[in-house]
């Protein structure tokens, strides 16, 4: 018996390797140099020393780390929560009802941001944002001149970025959970009477609430990576008012060659998402049950 | 959603376990690929790394040659060139990660001097005196140049390629539109406004007198920008004799003012545009040559982007440019101020040839390869045998003015901390002139991150 089950784990043994080398390995280095005052040059570079929660509590004593950390909740909630999930639903849902040319049409143009490599849709959005970018030629056209998005507003500019690429991922979601819910739930909703959005917020809604669950964990923890598209488009400026957790990290190892302190930022953003990621798989849990 | 049920056939254990046994033996064979056959005894291999960007060829060039050189006195010796195409910043940083491993580590590079120290206390660079003994052509070289190599230690560990001066560098069509009269030589930072402020007023489409701010240029905006000003006020960065971080200062202060007072009025470029990492390249391609721009400060190295084979090739910039020595505050003694950097080529301290390493490096810096590198990249010589070379100092017609600045200049303290110290000066810049501090507010926080990462027995309250 013992045998046969220890037979039947070994299939996935490479692959859990290659977990533990690629992934686990890499962050239990990042835990353990944030405790210590690595860098990439003077020398701390040659013999880091151990610098004890040093790194964490210059984090809540340094403006830009509570700044930033601000910037990626508002980041993730208006352009994953909100943009990307309620437009995914929303897209969804008409697509069932219109005409199949349009529906096919419709899909193609959505799908084709998330088709994109990060770096092209990054760059495609810097063009459209730019100061003498596509939008500000367009507003120019109608007479209004637009102010410099990438400037005055970069936050903005990166969260309508970040909803156009990424709101395919909900629309297919939710279409495949829209298929499954039955014909004869709503149809017997509708001749009780049920109106348009009465069948959508207590029948199609509840039936679907373990997608919505599953589709909001993935979405909040792909939005909580991203960093080519915020450091194509503002690099996080001007002065920091774009500047999320995973640039924030960035730049302090890479830029400012402080390993210690970034990879510091860097584990703060992975235990963020180790809680997000819990509470999603909890709620999950529950609605089985 | 329904979970989707998958059929997947059955195997018999014995099959699947064969299975498994490929898929290991696959992995790790991929793993055991990757790690590099040793090579034969005689071929020995040098890497070489170094900047090359589309605006800057001549090290690259000058590689080229010296690998060819190399390689024919050295048979059995290849020469491995690897350019990295990045900006400075990010030259550096790629740079300092592939030295991390002996793996990757390069057995000669190019190394930005303000970095050396920083460098050798990491254990990066490989201490050279021994071997510049040996060395002929190190009697050649400029006494006041040798030091951008030395480290705290007292020995040297990196040899300079030439340095390089700042300067106002300004049209002189713009300025005569304006009534200015060239040749211009501004007496103090007033007379900067005041000449900028007639140019704004005879054509406000131009932008009269821009210089840079922020982290986007990086580096740029200390020695091209802030220092130009700091150092031109009665206080200083760092105090030598001291060892010590000055602030609290007063000229600092004023330092920013003059860059808000630049921004404010509309004098330089866009706060946006400044903070646009690729600002330089509109200044020396668009702005410079199409009349839009009146006056900037840049390196003794500008006429490197106009002249034949640069990137921004300008016929008429000879006729059209002229530059001016940056003024002190008030045009207090020595009347005016300019910073010098440079590069140099430094030996890895994990190179398993040192002794090959150390030869090319030689070649590479030879007479006629310096006098090549000088020359394309208007770099102020530090070879004397180079300096005094008619096609040397016939290259450009700038070349007797910027080299004249060294009498006044300054060099960075190139001291381990330096590099966080600059960036803390770029933020103080950026906050500035996007209207986020006020020159007061941002030196307070720049004097608090300067006291956070020195530590309060190294700074100086002036």
């Amino acid at each position: 018996m013992r045998i046969r089950r220890f037979l039947r784990l070994l299939p996935v043994v490479p692959s859990v390797l290659l977990l533990l080398v690629f992934l686990l390995a890499p962050v239990a280095w990042s835990f353990y140099a944030s405790f210590t005052d690595a860098a990439l040059s003077g020398k701390a570079a040659r013999d880091p020393q151990w610098v004890g929660a040093d790194n964490y509590v210059r984090m809540f004593s340094d403006d830009s780390f509570p700044l930033a950390a601000w910037l990626t909740v508002v980041f993730v909630a208006a352009s994953a929560v909100l943009g990307q999930n309620v437009l995914g639903l929303l897209i969804a849902l008409l697509m069932t009802r219109s005409r199949r040319v349009v529906a096919s049409w419709v899909g193609t143009a959505v799908v084709a941001a998330w088709v994109l490599p990060e770096i092209v849709a990054a760059f495609a959005a810097y063009a459209y944002f730019n100061r003498d970018g596509t939008l500000n030629q367009v507003l120019g056209s109608m007479g209004s001149e637009g102010p410099d998005w990438l400037y005055s507003f970069p936050l903005v500019a990166i969260i309508l970025a970040n909803t156009w690429r990424g709101t395919a991922f909900s629309m297919l979601v939710y279409r495949a959970a829209l298929a499954d819910v039955p014909r004869d739930v709503t149809e017997a909703a509708l001749m009780d009477g049920a109106r348009g959005w009465q069948r959508l917020a207590f029948i199609t809604i509840p039936l679907i609430r373990s997608s919505i669950a599953t589709n909001l964990m993935l979405i909040t923890l792909q939005t909580l990576a991203v960093f080519t598209l915020i450091w194509v488009m503002t690099a996080g400026g001007p002065a920091n008012a774009s500047t999320t957790l995973p640039v924030l990290a960035y730049q302090e190892a890479f830029k400012f060659g402080d390993i210690g302190y970034g990879t510091a930022v860097a584990s703060v953003l992975i235990l963020l998402g180790m809680i997000f990621g819990a509470v999603y798989v909890r709620l999950l849990r529950e609605q089985k049950t | 959603m329904r979970r989707p049920v998958i059929k997947v056939p059955v195997m018999h254990m014995p099959v699947k376990f064969a299975v498994t046994l490929v898929s290991v033996a696959a992995v790790l064979a991929a793993a055991t690929s990757c790690s590099p056959t040793p090579e034969a005894a005689e071929s020995k291999s040098l890497k070489i790394v170094y900047q090359k960007t589309d605006s800057f060829t001549a090290l690259d060039a000058v590689m080229q040659d010296a690998k060819k050189e190399f390689e024919a006195s050295n048979t059995g010796v290849t020469v491995d060139l690897q350019p990295i195409q990045a900006n400075d910043d990010d030259y550096g940083t790629k740079l300092a990660l592939a030295q991390r491993s002996g793996d990757t580590a390069p057995d000669v590079f190019y190394e930005d001097s303000f970095k050396v120290r920083s460098d050798v206390d990491a254990g990066y660079l490989l201490k050279l005196d021994g071997y510049l003994e040996k060395w002929d052509d190190w009697a050649a070289f400029n006494e006041a140049a040798k030091e951008a190599g030395r480290a705290d230690d007292g020995g040297i560990y990196a040899v300079p390629l030439g340095t390089d001066t700042r300067a106002i560098w300004y049209n002189k069509t713009v300025l005569q539109k304006a009534g200015i009269p060239v040749p211009w030589q501004p007496k103090s930072w007033d007379e900067i406004l005041t000449a900028a402020r007639a140019m704004k007023a005879s054509n406000p489409d131009v932008i009269p007198f821009t210089m840079y701010a922020g982290k986007g240029t990086g580096e740029g905006t200390a020695m091209q920008s802030f220092y130009e000003l700091l150092y031109g006020t009665d206080s200083s960065l760092y105090d030598v004799d001291a060892k010590k971080w000055v602030v609290g200062s007063q000229g600092f202060t004023d330092s920013l003012s003059f860059l808000k007072t630049l921004y404010d009025e509309k004098l330089a470029v866009s706060p946006a545009e400044a903070l646009d990492a690729n600002v330089w390249k509109k200044v020396f391609g668009e702005w410079f040559p199409q009349g839009k721009l009146g006056a900037t400060v840049e390196g003794s190295y500008t006429p490197s982007f106009w002249q034949k084979g640069g990137a921004y090739e300008w016929a008429g910039y000879e006729q059209e440019m002229g530059v001016a020595m940056f003024p002190t505050q008030r045009g207090q003694d020595p009347g005016g101020v300019s910073m010098s950097g440079g590069w140099t080529l430094a030996v890895g301290a994990k190179s398993k040839n040192p002794e090959l390493a150390f030869q090319f490096l030689t070649t590479a810096l030879n007479k006629k390869n310096a006098l090549a590198y000088d020359i394309n990249n208007s770099q102020i010589a530090v070879r004397t045998d180079v300096a005094s070379e008619p096609e040397y100092l016939a290259a450009n017609p700038f070349v007797k003015d910027v080299s004249d600045l060294v009498k006044v200049t300054h060099y960075r303290p190139a001291t381990a901390d330096y590099p966080r110290i600059s960036t803390a000066v770029q933020v103080a810049t950026e906050s500035v002139i996007t209207g986020k501090q006020s020159p007061e507010d941002a030196a307070a926080e720049y004097d608090a991150t300067v006291r956070k990462l020195v530590g309060e027995d190294k700074v100086l309250e002036k």
